[in-house]
């Protein structure tokens, strides 16, 4: 176990250090000068090259990457050009929004999920599982941010229950801001629902089919009894993959949700950045992302060793 | 006893029916942008000056509703040596948010601040004829310039002149510490701003105890949070098309007024096709104002012909100069040698006004022969290609500095226009001091840039704001990029 663990985190450094200079050299490539941006319309050359040179954008390209990394070892993401705080400071704001509505919509798709798919795979072919499969359809069908300015129509403004968007902020309470995520939560959490409900029934029909079902229901469990201590577990590995890309997804992917509810999360971070060609705030974002990404996929094949003993004993 | 256990309750509910009587004294306003920083001495974006300008930071003039230029933290001046010298006495007992006492050193280090060769002010160039500052005494300073300038007040009235301490300017990004009826209180970066009642203000007091910015980019998302009274009002708002709906609901009302935004068909006057005249008057006669303004603002803009804000009491209607005539528009190509049609590039920078009246000129343009290729770009890629590249034939850009006009002297600038005519008149009306050969004189290069055909003048931008009805003292008008809330209050 040691070892694959070792194996598993030698595989995570190099891929960091290989993205940190895709990154880099992605974005620096992209035209257009922060500092001109800043300035607009009338400011005039020299005025433009101070700035330039305040934010150290005359140093060269090699130079400012190394410096970069170096800075993001350090745990120093840099600072701003346009905002002129630490890019960390932005970051971690960003994600107690982003994380908490990532988790709140994860938690949210699982409570549904879960007994949706086993519901209907313990009733294949039946009403219950035609209606399940029906409401998936939709749920996949329907674009969230659509079904969101549906939810913002009726609790919003009709009921008046939920402010329309925004977020309150922590120190409000937590109830408080818990509300102000609700509504965007739920949002998120129906196509993430749809498609786990899914994965899941499919994955235990698999298994309902395999041999050592048979023997579990000869040895007398009743149906119920088998697909719960039996199959279930069985189940989990293609659900587990879901979940996992799921929530790399949530942290960055809400961008449109973001929006629609103007929430100051971490994928409208990014979006404003890359306009205002805050470069270093985009590269320190997407780097912290594809740490994300990766720590996600490095949590979930331990699930997966954890669920599956064979795997641990290979390796 | 039981008079006794009266009492209170009587006084509780008095209480109670006694708030819910007295007007609200918070407000919270919408705004589509948040801006970058606080500094407006250091960035160029509007949003900076839409939450700071009058209500945290003051200069020496100010601009009101009406754009005229209006004393501020200067309570009086007089002008010497021929226009050459400004002495301004200040306003007394004035301090700064964290206490520190404003005096005429503060003006000084301000605009020497913003002068310095490493200075990042976005508008230089307003400071450009400022020779030096003097500190006569702590209430007194001059300033003098390199030679007579009408427009100095005017250009000290700007958000970018304002007044800081040297002790604090450093941190004003993220720290504001400024002179105005409002303190920086509470920044939730990407959620909103909020700003308390300054109780040592010098003048007139805020009659709001607490505003909110909060901020919204998404124009559906706007809309919903009007409606879901989360905001009371939206000075810029951003989606016209629901306008009319929320003009019909008694809980809101619609002001429509004018802002410094000349909307133009910006169009390089360097390259061929555009450097010949005949070319450019075939521009303008091929495009159909009434059309972009409705199909681009959904009614709301005000037709202009030369670069020239409507509102303004120097202004010359020459919209007639370059009517709508397609067939005029075809001869002239065809006299400029064009009778097998033209293809050029049309580059559009994000905002509605360009995206939307971009499609509607394209199809214009086609009308006569002209085929337009659009190419949508973000605001950087625009600066670089268009704005600093000089690489377009034609784009669309509403320019929202005020008076602006003097930009059609600056051969360099992106259009490229050179003639030395306006060269001469602008620098004349640079020093002119007298108001009306200075109206006559900007009267006279908006007929030349008109008659010239430079680039198509569109509309005058208008500001479409939302507010609840019970709101009163927002600004109308946009002479500045600001939302003051100096004199805003509740009614009851």
């Amino acid at each position: 176990m040691l070892r694959y663990l070792y194996r598993r985190l030698g595989s995570l450094a190099a891929t960091l250090l290989v993205a940190s200079l895709v990154v880099f050299v992605v974005i620096e490539v992209v035209p257009g000068d922060p500092a001109s941006y800043m300035l607009g319309l009338n400011a005039q050359p020299d005025t433009v090259a101070a700035l330039r040179s305040e934010l150290g954008l005359d140093q060269s390209k090699p130079a400012r990457y190394v410096q970069w990394v170096t800075g993001m070892l350090r745990g120093d993401f840099g600072q701003s050009y346009t905002y002129r705080t630490p890019v960390a400071d932005m970051v971690s704001d960003r994600l107690w929004i982003s994380l908490p509505l990532a988790l709140y919509a994860l938690v949210l798709s699982i409570v549904i999920a879960f007994p949706a798919g086993i519901w209907a795979a313990s009733r294949r072919g039946g009403a219950a599982d035609t209606t399940v499969m029906g409401f998936t359809q939709l749920g996949i069908a329907i674009p969230n941010f659509w079904f969101a300015m549906l939810l913002v129509l009726f609790f919003a403004i009709k009921l008046r229950w939920f402010s329309a968007g925004g977020f309150a902020g922590w120190d409000e309470g937590f109830f408080v801001a818990l509300k102000s995520l609700t509504l965007p939560a739920i949002a998120l959490a129906l196509p993430q629902a749809a498609i786990l409900t899914r994965v899941m029934r499919s994955s235990l029909l698999d298994v309902l089919g395999e041999d050592f079902m048979r023997t579990a229901r000869a040895k007398g469990l009743s149906r119920r009894q088998a697909l719960l201590r039996h199959a279930l577990r069985n189940a989990m590995i293609p659900v587990l993959t879901i979940i996992g890309l799921q929530f790399s997804f949530l942290i960055a992917g809400a961008i449109i949700i973001e929006n629609v509810f103007f929430l100051p999360g971490l994928g409208r971070l990014i979006f404003q950045s890359i306009a205002q060609r805050d470069l270093i705030v985009v590269e320190s974002v997407v780097m912290l992302l594809v740490f994300a990404v990766v720590v996600v996929t490095f949590i979930v094949d331990l699930a997966y060793a954890w669920v599956d003993p064979r795997l641990r004993r290979r390796s | 006893m039981k008079q006794h256990l009266w009492v209170p309750v009587l006084l509780l509910t008095a209480g109670l029916a006694g708030n819910a009587l007295a007007a609200k004294t918070d407000l919270t306003i919408g705004m589509q942008l948040e801006p970058p920083n606080l500094d407006p001495t250091g960035g160029a974006a509007a949003a900076i000056d839409e939450v700071v300008y009058a209500n945290i930071f003051e200069g020496l003039t100010r601009f009101g509703p009406d754009g005229s230029v209006r004393p501020a933290l200067a309570a009086s001046w007089s002008i010497e040596n021929d226009g050459t010298r400004y002495v301004f006495s200040l306003q007394s007992g004035v301090t700064f948010h964290d206490g520190a006492a404003f005096s005429s050193e503060d003006v000084k280090f301000s605009i020497d601040r913003a002068m310095a060769e490493d200075s990042t002010n976005a508008q230089k160039g307003l400071f450009a004829n400022i020779d030096s500052v003097e500190v006569i005494d702590d209430n007194t300073v001059a300033i003098n310039l390199k030679q007579a300038d009408g427009s100095l007040l005017f250009n000290l009235a700007w958000g970018d002149a304002i007044v800081l301490d040297s002790a604090t300017a450093a941190n004003t990004a993220t720290q504001p510490v400024g002179t105005g009826p409002f303190v920086f209180d509470k920044w939730v970066q990407g959620d909103r701003i909020e700003i308390v009642k300054n109780d040592s203000y010098w003048g007139t007091p805020a009659k709001l105890d607490k505003a909110t910015f909060k901020f919204i980019s998404e124009p559906t998302a706007a809309y919903a949070a009007i409606l879901a009274g989360d905001l009371d009002a939206f000075p810029n708002y951003p989606a016209p098309e629901n306008l009319a709906q929320l003009d019909a609901d008694p809980r809101y009302s619609v002001v429509l007024g004018s802002t410094e935004g000349e909307t133009i068909l910006s169009t390089n006057n360097a390259k061929a096709p555009f450097d010949d005249v005949r070319v450019r008057k075939a521009l303008a006669h091929a495009i159909n104002r009434g059309e972009i303004i409705d199909g681009a603002m959904f009614g709301y803009g005000t037709p202009i012909g030369t670069h020239f804000a409507p509102h303004n009491p120097a202004y010359v209607d020459l919209v007639s100069n370059s009517a709508y005539d397609p067939d005029m528009a075809k001869a002239l190509l065809k006299e400029a040698g064009h009778e097998a049609g033209l293809t050029v590039s049309l580059k559009l920078p994000p905002p509605a006004y360009a995206r939307r009246g971009g499609e509607i000129i394209a199809a214009q343009l086609r009308d006569v022969g002209i085929t337009a290729e659009i190419e949508n770009l973000e605001w950087a890629q625009w600066l670089e290609q268009v704005f600093k590249g000089k690489d377009f034939n034609l784009t669309i850009v509403s320019h929202t500095e005020p008076m602006d006009i003097g930009i059609y002297a600056n051969p360099d600038y992106y259009f490229q226009y050179d003639n030395a005519e306006i060269q001469t008149l602008m620098e004349a009306f640079g020093v002119e001091t007298d108001p009306d050969k200075r109206t006559e004189m900007l009267q006279q290069a908006q007929r030349m840039i008109s008659d010239d055909y430079v680039n198509g003048y569109l509309f005058q931008l208008a500001k479409t704001g939302v507010a609840n009805s019970k709101i009163q003292g927002l600004w109308e008008n946009s002479p500045t990029q600001a939302n003051d809330l100096t004199a805003v209050y509740w009614e009851d």
